[in-house]
Formats: C-alpha cells, structure tokens, sequence
C-alpha cells in the first residue's frame, strides 16, 4: 500500500479539487501578464478580452445543459442561486399567490431560505420524500394549491445521492402554471441534464462539485416560456439586472472550463466511477446489519451512504482518520440533530448516528478503494467489539423494547 | 474535530473493555440511549471489603464517550463504593480535556458509575 498517499479523499461531494486543466487556464486572468480586464469595460482591449472570455465560459456551462447561453447568471455558488430564484420568483410572482412547495431533504440553501419567505408571509409545504429518498408525485400534486407558485426540488440529494425525476415533476408544475426550480449542484458532470426537454424554469448550479473553483455558480433563468425574478443583489445591473456585481473573470473561465471538461468525460468517467462504487459497496456489504441510504438504482455513480448498524458514527469516522468521509452523525457537526435528510426518510436515530456518506470522484483510484474496504472492515469489527448494543443485538435482546435512560 | 492526546490513546488504547460474569458481586450500570448516539455499560465487582476490584465496560458512542468509559475504570478500581461515587463529571472532562460539546460523555460516564453502585446495592441491601 506504499503508493498510497493518506489520507485518501472520498468526499467529492462536499467538494472536488480543482481540475488542472481548469486552474491553468484560470491562472492567465489575473495578474498584468494575463488578462485582468473587468468584462464591463466597453472602451478597451482589456475589458472586450475579458468579456469575450466571459461570452465563452457562458457558452461551456450552456452547452453541458443544453440552454441558451442568454440564460446564464452567473452567482456566487449554488447558494446564492438558490437565494437568488427562490426569493426572487417568490417576490416577483407574489401577487398571484403565497404557496410554496419544497423536499424535507432539500439543502439547507432551500430550505432555510424558505423559512425566510416564511417569516415574510409565505406558505410554505415541506414534502416527506418516500424511503428511497424520492418525491412521491401523487403526493407532491396533491400538495398543490391555486396558490402555489412555485415548486423548488433538488436534483441530486447532496447526501444519499438519489435523483428525482425532475422530467415528470417539471412536467407537472408547467401544466399547473407554476414555477419549477431545481437546485443542481450535486448533478452537473453526473446526470444528463437537457433543458431544452425539461421543463425546469431556473435551476441553481456551482462550479466547485464539478472540478472547478469554488466562489462561481449560475444561475439558469429560463426565456422561453420567459421565467421573472426580484433581483436581490442591486448595483450596476450585470446579468441583464438580476445579480450586479464585478463579474470574476477567472472564476467564470474556470467554471466554463470545468463544464466544458465534464461535458466532455462525463459518460466514460460516470462509468470509471460506478465501477469503484460498486467494488465499494460489494467489500461492504456481506457485513451483518449494514443499510444503504436511499435508492441504489435512481443515485448519482458515485455515491454510497451506508449505516453500520450498532456503531455510532463520529467513532467510526475516528477510527477511519485515514479516510476523509463525512458523517451523518450529530457529533460531527455543531447541532446535536443527526442527519434531517436520513430522518426524514423515516430511518431510526441509531442508524442515522451511524451512517457514513463515501463519495467517489475523477481521482479515486481502485487501490484507495481496496484501502478503504479493509480500513472500514476493521474499524466496524473494532467498534463493534466495544459497542454494548452489538452485544444485546448478538443475544437478541430487540433494542426497541429496552427503556433507555435518555439524557 | 481536534481530539486531546488523552482522549486518543484511549481510544486508541482502551482500558477494560469487557464483560464481568454477573454474580451477587458484581454491579452493572447502563446510561445513554441509541438515540442519542452513546450508551455506556459499566460493571464494577467489589471485594468482601467492599472494595472495588475489577471493572468492566462497553461503549456505544462517539470517541470522547469511549475514552471518558476507558478512563472510568481505571480510576474506579482499588477504590471504596463511597470514593467511587466521588468521581465527578469536571474531573473526566478536566482529564481528558474535553471540549465543551463534549462534557455530556463526562457527565453520562458519572450517571454510569452511579447506576453501577446503585444496582451493586440493590443486589445486596
């Protein structure tokens, strides 16, 4: 195992390293050798450069997602385009009506931004998704009211990695009038996305999921049927008015690069990818009570979120110091909640708390995924070993009838 | 998260992990709940002198809640129930230098000793 560099990265969801291809290009905008110009200087060679730059970044992230490059914001990262589409349709659209209709397991950029229009006098309705994570949408059309206005759905669950059907709820919110957002970031350069067939009306993206920098994201803004928005950053009207600010060039040529890079490999990489992910899970999973999060069929290729059932996370992750993984246990982050998006497909806290999310990516090598099965192999046997509930399990006491002395 | 030293190594390292074969001798403690992402089980066996001689745990939960379990026995052992019942949830977090998120696997490992004295009496009143 000499020829592997520790700790080894599987956590390509929360971010990937950037490309080299795209850092070289990025490189040439920023100093006085290179191209510095502010695309918004019309009365110079240094501005037209810029701008023609920008004009091809826009074009790259267009074609990965068949629109026209006219629709392109660019923002701050999928955060801010979440911000940016929810509350601007929200404000804009308002008179029509004050309904909402949103996924429990949304990002927090959704979710917490609803609660934003809430305290504005909005309604909003947080759908349960089903077990495997995706939307019911006999549910979902239920939900709708003469008031709902719009319909934000992610694509990709940042978590479990599942994929919703956006065709057929885009599908839906057009025949009911009403304003459908997804928010893409986990879903560039891993699912097919062709906005000429979907009937998706903004949809959020970022660079830095996607082998670009981080700090640039878009915004897609449909024209036809023309989608309005409240702009919420104002200044000197960039982006045709809906997000002003100083365009960042080397952002936005990276994030150009990266799309156009990902275009490009995306169906012989998703491959590489689901193989790595699949020999994953297959050294995994003849272990005893060990549970896949969310469906395995409708989920992006590399990603597996897994419960070893009996072990609490935060230990795990400890025993695993070689691996950079994440948790979906409470301790690792500042709240004491374990993971909303595991709860809410009705998973108990146990396994909740003992869930591990492993994301493969462009660098992931087949040696770093054996490491990785015989690490984990023996960090479960380890704390399985100290865990008193693996004990009352192995005697078949049934945990649930025990009265725990809750603290 | 940055973990101390201390709470390394006995995570590392743990003291005394196991289970004590119950008798009339033997106490057994068991706090927390799955829910809440630990569980400890603590057994202490005291002597005719009633002395604690061996003590014995597992834990369900995150590293600090394991090495604040470690450390537990070592320091029960060799000590009367009375002094045992002395160890405070300030001293483990003191020791182990846990940080202020983490004092709850402190206090849990205190609630552990206590259950552990409790059932002891109880068995022999």
């Amino acid at each position: 195992m000499s020829d592997i560099k520790l700790p080894i990265y599987l956590d390509y969801s929360a971010t990937t390293p950037i490309d080299k291809r795209v850092a070289d290009k990025m490189a040439h905008f920023l100093t006085i050798d290179g191209n510095f110009g502010n695309p918004a200087s019309r009365s110079h060679e240094f501005g037209w450069t810029a701008e023609e730059a920008v004009d091809e970044a826009r074009q790259h992230v267009a074609d990965l997602i068949n629109a026209d490059p006219r629709e392109i914001v660019w923002t701050s990262g999928a955060t801010e385009s979440d911000n940016l589409a929810i509350k601007g349709a929200a404000h804009f659209y308002r008179k029509k009506g004050n309904h909402i209709i949103t996924l429990k397991t949304e990002h927090k950029a959704v979710l917490d931004t609803c609660r934003q229009l809430e305290r504005e006098g909005f309604e909003v309705t947080y759908m349960d998704p089903q077990e495997n994570g995706l939307l019911d949408l006999a549910k979902l059309k239920a939900a709708i009211t003469e008031q709902t206005i719009l319909i934000s759905v992610m694509h990709v669950n940042n978590e479990i990695g599942v994929i919703q059907d956006i065709e057929a709820i885009g599908e839906i919110a057009r025949e009911n009038r009403i304003i459908f957002h997804v928010d893409a970031a986990q879903s560039t350069g891993k699912v097919d996305i062709d906005l000429e067939k979907l009937k998706v009306d903004l949809m959020s993206f970022c660079a830095h999921k996607t082998y670009g920098p981080k700090g640039i994201g878009a915004l897609y803004v449909r024209r036809k049927p023309r989608v309005r928005l409240e702009a919420q950053m104002h200044g000197g009207g960039h982006e045709r008015g809906m997000r002003s600010g100083t365009l960042a060039t080397h952002q936005i040529v990276g994030m150009g690069e990266a799309f156009r890079i990902a275009k490009e490999d995306m169906a012989t990489e998703n491959e590489r990818i689901r193989m790595l992910r699949d020999r994953l899970y297959d050294g995994l999973k003849d272990m005893e009570e060990v549970y896949v999060n969310g469906d395995l069929e409708h989920r992006i290729a590399g990603n597996l979120n897994i419960s070893f059932n009996f072990v609490e996370g935060e230990s795990l992750i400890m025993a695993l110091r070689d691996l950079a993984v994440s948790s979906g246990s409470a301790c690792t982050s500042a709240s004491l909640e374990p993971s909303y998006v595991l709860r809410a497909l009705g998973r108990n806290d146990e396994l909740a708390h003992s869930s591990i999310r492993f994301t493969i990516g462009r660098f992931t090598t087949l040696e770093e995924i054996d490491y990785t099965i015989e690490l984990v192999r023996a960090a479960v046997e380890k704390l399985r070993d100290l865990s008193p509930l693996w004990d009352m399990y192995k005697d078949g006491i049934d945990l649930n009838s025990v009265e725990w002395v809750a603290h | 998260m940055a973990y101390s030293e201390k709470v390394l190594d006995h995570y590392e390292n743990p003291r005394n992990v196991g289970v004590i074969e119950d008798d009339q001798s033997v106490g057994t403690g068991m706090v927390g709940a799955p829910a809440c992402g630990d569980v400890m089980k603590l057994q202490i066996k005291v002597g005719a002198d009633g002395i604690i001689q061996d003590a014995k745990f597992k834990t369900y939960g995150c590293g600090s809640a394991i090495a604040s379990s470690s450390l537990v026995t070592e320091w029960v052992k060799g000590k009367s129930l009375e002094e045992a019942a002395e160890i405070k949830n300030t001293h483990i977090a003191q020791e182990l230098a846990l940080p202020p998120v983490k004092i709850h696997c402190s206090v849990l490992a205190e609630d552990a000793i206590a259950a552990a004295i409790d059932n002891y009496r109880e068995k022999n009143q």
